[in-house]
């Protein structure tokens, strides 16, 4: 039973069409993640959703409420919808703690200790509740802005890009807090990001949103091994994409026989393994000699950046590919390792872990 | 970018930004200070006069029956009009910014078109059509009219520069549209309207020629009688004084009201484009509340104005005579306007290259000074010639002085505004590309302020071509600007003799309006 269903959701502004048909169930008590490239419409889906603007077209229910119906839609107001915008939003006139209380009623008894509850639970400082929004750094006022949203006890919690501004370390941590927090509170929760680490750290569903329609939705780990198309694959991170010619599991390929996810056959298909699936073992010019089936390669850049080091391989033999020209020189770029990166000129072998994902 | 030059700043130790401080040439420093002293004269003049006459006479002119009778009715017109304009401007400034008003610009730029017409002009109008117009209430009616654009103007600019984010954030907390309008839109707005009410108010407390029309005494107009009888004599020194403190106790007010919070979004990224909210069936009042609104503050002085001219037909337009006053006119705005841009701009540059305490303090004596009315600068500056400086008395020298004090404030906002523009780091560059300190100065920071200065002394001139008391009491014999002549053939109820100079002033302050209303929309960021 799903807790929040949009149908068949269409907005235009002008001749632009920000979203062209959007469908999504979402499950109570869960996280989901929206995630595209700027501009694609994640943050008019959210703006749809929150009922700052109304659709065209479509609907929304939350929780068996209509909310939205074509044009007719529940004003904002009346939604009890959290939402946590971008740089928090904080009324600039008013105290954290008036920040925090916005949305509760004055005359309620209660008011200021759940004030400094919810300041509790968000992790600030109860002395930070008397200063103003500009006093406080980025993360705190994303806490704040946080706070203040689960004051009303929302059905439901939007976050638009609540993490870009900070800095990457803090951006981490704040994100698992806000994951963790919100589990306990046992609020269903929706993310609309453009970070894609972010999007898959966060969520049990993520979407992947292109030019106002989602084309993709299910769980980070499918998302991530098992994507629908090359875009979303390098959408969701670093992925070598290669010819091959499949049968019983198998694919044969510029990189030899690799097991594949599924058992269809056809010779020309295009495979996908992300970079860290393939290890490298330092060898030697003769280490090659007298064994043919195995994968050697040649390092030919080395770009150290700390933890990590980005190298590029060319390989130097490969097992008879369907259509060998079509990677020839093109080197392998893998991420490994600071520790033990090999170094230019090294000759390594390759091996591949795992199995590869062959596109439909 | 202004972000990021703040940042570099707060980021330099102290020892290196003392040192940036004591880069400022000290000719500039001196010319700023001395500008600032010159500007505190008429103020001492009066605090000096009052120790001067002794507290038993000061008591005896400023204790009486009179006095409080013009304080009552300055203060309920201030305490009426300004609340009424208040209303009305924001009523209108939202109505023109955030809500789908059929004809939404043209209807923003009626509203500030009202400045064009000086505020006697405005009262003059009104006196032709009704006739019988006097006392509190008219007074509160033609002064907002005339006055309402300085509040229009700021909450207007203020409103587009909010953040939709924050009244998203307020309606998704369960507030409904007005509760938003009440807790959300309203007390960032505050900033905005305090200034502009600083602003109505002392034009208010300083008009003259507006109140005489309709027979509405306030302290000014009793100031300027006391000195037609009795010139320099310590009565009007002391109302003059009672004035000033009007002056102070609005500036206090206002100091108190802003209050220390800041307003400024919090938090980076672009703001949201803003959405306009649909009007519906409130469309068609809203409509009529502007046709109204433009309707009493330029149809009546149009209307009037014209109507005037066709009665009079070709033979007011004495053309020798008006020829002479308006070249005077001009003479005088436009020297005006530059003796206070060059006195602002040592000031201007000292505040934006190397702020600090003192110049903080410089800046706010010329405030000050700027606030009070024309009549005090004019009387305190008739006294200092009269007694110490006779040969200046009503020379070209002290009304250009008068001048300069007035409308100083105007010049250095605009001067302010436009150095800011030219971020030091482009007077850096040029050095580093082999150009002498005043070469550099000259190619990058004056050439980009440039725009800004000129419409800066646009704006103190036409400040000066709307003067009449100070004009009055201080010009040259023989002067007679558009104002005055239009001041006195309407003083001998020869308004149709007076209707061409009222036309000419409206007609040469329209495009200085056009320029307010530009500058305001490009304040706000767009």
């Amino acid at each position: 039973m799903s807790f929040l269903e949009l149908g068949n959701l269409h907005k235009h502004y002008g001749p632009v069409a920000a979203l062209a048909g959007v469908d999504l169930n979402v499950a109570s008590g869960s996280r989901t993640a929206i995630v595209g490239p700027s501009g694609c419409g994640k943050t008019t889906l959210l703006r749809l959703i929150a009922g700052f603007e109304a659709p065209d077209q479509g609907r929304i229910v939350l929780d068996g409420q209509v909310l939205a119906n074509g044009g007719a839609a529940v004003p904002a107001h009346r939604r009890g919808i959290g939402v946590v915008a971008q740089d928090g939003a904080l009324f600039p006139h008013l105290t954290i703690s008036d920040n925090i209380g916005f949305g509760v009623r004055r005359d309620d008894d209660k008011r200021a200790e759940r004030i400094v509850e919810l300041a509790y639970i968000v992790g600030l400082d109860k002395a930070i509740l008397k200063r103003r929004p500009h006093e406080l750094s980025g993360g705190q006022q994303q806490r704040v802005a946080l706070a203040r949203a689960m004051a009303m006890k929302p059905r439901l919690m939007l976050l638009d890009e609540p993490f870009s501004a900070l800095d990457t370390g803090l951006r981490a941590s704040m994100r698992k807090a806000v994951a963790e927090l919100l589990e306990a509170a046992g609020i269903t929760t929706i993310l609309v990001t453009h970070d894609q680490a972010e999007a898959l750290s966060f969520a049990s569903q993520v979407a992947v949103m292109r030019d106002g329609k989602f084309s993709q939705v299910g769980t980070p780990r499918e998302l991530y091994l098992k994507p629908k198309d090359r875009m979303i694959a390098e959408f969701l991170g670093d992925a070598i994409i290669l010819p091959a010619s499949i049968s019983g599991g198998f694919a044969s390929s510029p990189l030899g026989r690799i097991a594949v996810d599924t058992s269809d056959s056809r010779d020309v298909a295009r495979i996908m393994l992300r970079p860290e699936q393939i290890g490298l073992k330092r060898t030697s010019r003769e280490g090659m000699s007298g064994t043919p089936d195995m994968l050697f390669g040649e390092v030919t850049e080395s770009e150290f950046a700390g933890s990590t080091c980005t190298i590029a391989v060319r390989l130097l033999n490969n097992a008879d590919p369907p259509d060998a020209a079509a990677i020839g020189g093109t080197p392998l770029i893998l991420r490994k390792s600071g520790m033990d990166a090999p170094s230019v000129g090294e000759i390594v072998r390759l091996t591949v872990s795992g199995k590869a994902h062959v596109f439909a | 970018m202004q972000s990021a030059v703040d940042f570099a700043r707060s980021d330099m130790s102290p020892k290196i930004r003392r040192r940036a401080q004591r880069r400022v040439a000290p000719w500039i420093v001196a010319a700023a200070v001395s500008a600032s002293l010159l500007a505190l004269v008429p103020l001492a003049f009066i605090i000096w006069i009052a120790v001067q006459t002794g507290w038993e006479t000061v008591s005896a002119l400023v204790f009486r029956p009179r006095v409080g009778e013009l304080l009552v009715n300055t203060g309920l017109l201030v305490l009426l009009a300004v609340p009424i304009a208040i209303a009305l401007s924001v009523t209108l400034a939202w109505l023109t910014e955030r809500s789908d008003l059929p004809g939404a610009r043209l209807w923003a730029w009626l509203c500030v078109a009202p400045l064009a017409i000086p505020a006697f002009v405005h009262s003059y109008a009104w006196i032709t059509i009704v006739p019988g117009l006097h006392g509190l209430w008219a007074g509160v009616l033609v002064s907002v009219i005339a006055y309402f654009p300085f509040l229009y103007l700021p909450v207007s600019a203020a409103l587009r520069r909010l953040d939709p984010a924050l009244e998203d954030a307020a309606a998704a907390l369960g507030l409904g549209p007005w509760r938003v309008f009440w807790r959300v839109v309203l007390p960032q707005l505050r900033l905005a309207i305090c200034g502009g009410s600083l602003l109505v108010g002392l034009h208010l407390l300083a008009e003259y020629g507006l109140y005489v029309f309709i027979r509405f005494d306030t302290f000014t107009t009793a100031i300027v009688d006391q000195f037609q009888s009795t010139f320099n004599g310590p009565a009007a020194n002391m109302l003059a004084g009672v004035l000033v403190t009007c002056c102070f106790v609005l500036l206090g007010l206002e100091v108190l009201v802003r209050g220390e919070e800041r307003y400024a979004r919090v938090g980076s990224g672009a703001a949201r484009h803003q959405q306009r909210v649909s009007l519906g069936r409130a469309t068609l009042p809203s409509l009529l509340l502007f046709v109204l609104t433009t309707l009493l503050a330029l149809g009546v002085p149009f209307v009037t104005i014209g109507r005037w001219l066709a009665a009079g037909g070709a033979d007011v337009w004495r053309v020798d005579e008006i020829g002479l006053a308006l070249g005077q006119t001009l003479f005088l705005s436009l020297a005006g306007a530059l003796l206070a841009t060059v006195a602002a701009m040592p000031m201007a540059w000292i505040s934006i290259r190397a702020p600090g305490p003192l110049q903080r303090l410089l800046e706010g004596c010329n405030y000050i000074v700027g606030s009070l009315p024309g009549v005090v600068i004019a009387l305190a500056l008739v006294t200092i010639t009269v007694r110490i400086a006779l040969p200046l008395y009503q020379t070209l020298f002290t009304i250009l002085v008068a001048y300069a004090l007035m409308f100083l404030p105007r010049a250095l906002v605009s001067l302010r505004a436009s150095i800011a523009q030219a971020p030091v780091e482009l007077e850096r560059a040029a050095s580093s590309l082999g150009r002498r300190p005043l070469n550099a100065l000259w190619s990058t920071t004056i050439r980009l302020s440039a725009p800004g200065a000129a419409a800066g002394m646009a704006l103190v001139a036409l400040g000066i071509m709307n003067e009449l008391t100070a004009t009055q009491m201080l010009a040259p014999n023989g002067t007679r600007t558009l104002a005055m002549a239009f001041w006195s053939y309407s003083g001998e109820i020869d308004y149709a003799s007076a209707a061409p100079y009222a036309f000419i002033m409206v007609a040469m302050s329209l495009p200085l309006t056009w320029l307010l209303y530009v500058q305001s929309k490009r304040m706000a960021g767009r």
